[in-house]
């Protein structure tokens, strides 16, 4: 071994693993990525468009959002529905197991509440009405999010790829409503009444409220609960969870219920609270959007942490307005804001690379500069602190 | 009926090069997501290189040939970037995967709309260049078995070779056998002595590559040069596709026109409603999770996904 050792080529860089992360370093890393990658955007930007320059970039990033008290009322209620959709897929991660059918558990919710709706407003008075569409929102979210668990449960089929096929599922058969309900219209199914919307109810109140308390006890759920212990148990150690004697497949199923609830209430909030429409489309805007998809980087870039998650939709929510803005602004068309969106993602889902690993460069005698040697030299530096 | 074959063989092909891509990838224990957003990525550079080779007066056989290079290098570069993440970085597979299809989407749509604005159009360079005569000429006699299997686009032969090139590679050769083992226990093959983290970037790379392929293949055969920005649903599809065909690029050869016929069935069939028509577009997803449903009820082991899917590896891990 030592003989061969010297023909060998030390790497020059060595990567280990951290194992105390103390979390103002973490954020700290985190908070420095996003400022570099609204940054890059904005160089990016400027590059693109004349019309873009760093002061039109920043006035309206910020105007964007902050513009107005309506502008922020708008902000906390578009964060308040990532952070729930984030939070129905929360435990499932915690369990390890891979829900990313957030999106389609959210839009069965959605589906749920315009059928009965579209069916029975007018048959039924105002409040039957809203009171059906919530339970019809729920029980078929419910039903979207436990029959996987079921067969992952049962068989352990592979969850991420099963969801995943339930989303798109669930999105043909909101285009089915669609046009069952309205074969000549435009597309979007808009409710006059029996939605908590068509009763002049603000939707800012109703979301931010809701979901501020399912917060609340989501985190006391997870981490003061025995249910939340034991869904941890079963995600970090499913064999010791079976021997302390958790039922692994009855967890599994019982977090699903919960994910599902929640994603109901999410699509209950769309349809009847936000909009009183009802859209599903694959290609453009619809009634979630991918928003469940979203959810999943929200959720996961908190480390499943139901507080700092309201920071990250926060952050998520700021982005994707601001490029709005800016790309309304300067004409750059639609898609801007998705490309702008993506580059911030994969800054921040950097981080947690530099936050997990530590890169040790090669000892040199002439202690040369280690430069280029990562994607993100900003990080690195952090990371030596 | 022989047009709803001919489109269904070509529209199958959009999702035989994604599904042949992904499946290079998954093998190696990489649930790429991002097959979309590369899709897209390769449907920005296809157009791009046939635009610029056919403005040049160049012949169509370099108009196809500059498309598909430009187009594998752009989704190559897709998948290069989701390597760098995932492989080096060890970052999460499906959040890395939904960005980058995001960020691939926000690029062909911006670029789409900037090209709008600008009046290029690539319909030209897409009929000049993709037209059957490139392949078989002009001779063929008109009955039903060439309309069927002779009169498409260069593309539709080259995305059946690659799947059957990348079927033969992976079940017939040290190398595919060496990725499979990546793909099914990292820490055994790198024990073995295989390069894991070199075997993960080159199928990342050439997996993305090929699937971008398909993107461009889209937007100037299917659509015949209009921008359309449907390539991400294609994309889910393609992932589909995989499933269905159990990780076996012959088996996704007759999938992809199983999905391809499912997929066009809507606009040819007659005497139903608007909404039954949507409901028929549920059909390749439904069949697919049924698949996937009946594949772990059996537990075969030939049947399984890549058993490291999804797992990142780091050789200090236990």
């Amino acid at each position: 071994m030592a003989n061969s050792e010297k023909h060998v080529k030390e790497p020059l860089v060595h990567l280990t693993r951290r194992m105390n992360v103390s979390a103002s370093f973490a954020w700290m890393i985190r908070i420095g990525a996003f400022i570099l990658s609204i940054l890059v955007c904005c160089l990016i930007s400027s590059l693109l468009s004349d019309k873009v320059s760093f002061g039109f970039f920043f006035k309206y990033l910020f105007g964007g959002t902050f513009g107005s008290s309506m502008l922020i009322m708008n902000l906390l209620r578009d964060l308040a529905i990532y952070l729930l959709l984030a939070l129905a897929v929360t435990p499932c991660f915690k369990m390890r197991y891979w829900n990313i059918g957030g999106e389609g558990q959210a839009m069965m919710g959605a589906f749920g509440c315009s059928l009965v709706v579209a069916y029975a407003s007018g048959k039924l008075p105002v409040w039957g009405t809203i009171l059906l569409s919530f339970a019809a929102a729920v029980v078929l979210a419910v039903f979207w999010a436990v029959v996987p668990a079921l067969f992952k449960a049962k068989w352990n089929t592979n969850e991420t790829l099963l969801t995943l096929m339930f989303n798109y599922i669930a999105i043909c058969l909101g285009a089915y409503l669609i046009k069952k309900v309205a074969p000549m219209g435009t597309g979007i199914l808009n409710f006059q009444d029996g939605t908590l919307a068509s009763l002049g109810v603000g939707d800012f109140w109703i979301i931010v409220v809701t979901v501020t308390v399912l917060t609340v006890l989501m985190f006391i759920y997870q981490k003061y609960s025995k249910h939340g212990y034991e869904i941890a148990v079963v995600g970090e150690a499913p064999n010791t969870a079976r021997y302390i004697g958790i039922n692994n497949k009855k967890v599994i199923v019982r977090t699903l219920l919960l994910c599902g609830i929640l994603s109901g209430i999410a699509g209950f909030l769309l349809v009847s609270v936000k909009d009183a429409s009802f859209l599903s489309d694959s290609t453009s805007q619809s009634t979630v959007a991918g928003r469940g998809f979203t959810a999943i980087l929200i959720s996961w870039l908190a480390h499943f942490h139901p507080l700092a998650m309201a920071l990250t939709s926060f952050l998520v929510v700021f982005i994707t307005r601001g490029a709005n803005q800016i790309g309304n602004m300067a004409r750059l068309g639609n898609s801007y804001a998705g490309m702008m969106v993506g580059i911030f993602f994969f800054f921040i889902i950097a981080t947690e690379f530099f936050i997990n690993f530590k890169l040790n460069f090669r000892p040199r005698a002439e202690k040369a500069a280690p430069a280029g040697a990562g994607p993100k030299p900003a990080g690195e530096q952090e990371g030596t602190v | 009926m022989i047009t709803v074959i001919t489109q269904a063989i070509r529209f199958g092909i959009v999702f035989l090069y994604g599904s042949t891509g992904e499946i290079l990838i998954e093998k190696s224990g990489h649930l790429n997501l991002g097959i979309p957003g590369i899709m897209c990525l390769g449907g920005v550079g296809g157009c791009m290189g046939a635009y610029w080779t056919y403005q040049a007066g160049a012949p169509a056989f370099l108009v196809v040939l500059v498309a598909v290079l430009m187009a594998m290098l752009f989704g190559g570069l897709g998948g290069l970037l989701y390597g760098v993440f995932t492989i080096t970085m060890r970052c999460n597979q499906n959040v890395t995967g939904l960005s980058l299809t995001t960020f691939g989407a926000g690029i062909l749509g911006f670029w789409g709309t900037q090209m709008g604005e600008k009046e290029i159009m690539f319909a030209p360079a897409s009929r000049y260049a993709f037209t059957p005569s490139l392949f078989f000429g002009n001779s063929t006699p008109d009955n039903w078995f060439t309309t069927i299997f002779m009169s498409h686009g260069v593309l539709v032969y080259l995305g059946i070779l690659f799947a059957v090139i990348v079927y033969l590679i992976l079940n017939l050769t040290r190398t595919g056998l060496s990725l499979r083992a990546v793909g099914e226990n990292p820490a055994a093959a790198d024990a073995a002595g295989i390069p894991v983290i070199r075997y993960k970037y080159v199928s990342c790379v050439i997996g993305a590559a090929i699937s971008g392929v398909g993107g461009a293949f889209y937007l100037l055969d299917c659509t015949r040069g209009s921008l359309e920005y449907m390539i991400d649903a294609m994309g889910w599809l393609a992932v589909a596709l995989v499933i269905f065909s159990l990780w076996r690029p012959n088996i996704s050869i007759f999938g992809s026109f199983i999905f391809g016929f499912l997929y066009i069935l809507p606009r040819y069939i007659e005497g139903v409603g608007l909404a039954e028509k949507e409901l028929l577009k549920v059909i390749p997803y439904a069949v697919t999770a049924l698949v996937l449903i009946v594949i772990s009820f059996f537990n075969k082991k030939e049947t399984q996904p890549p058993a490291a899917l999804g797992l990142p590896y780091f050789r200090e891990d236990r």
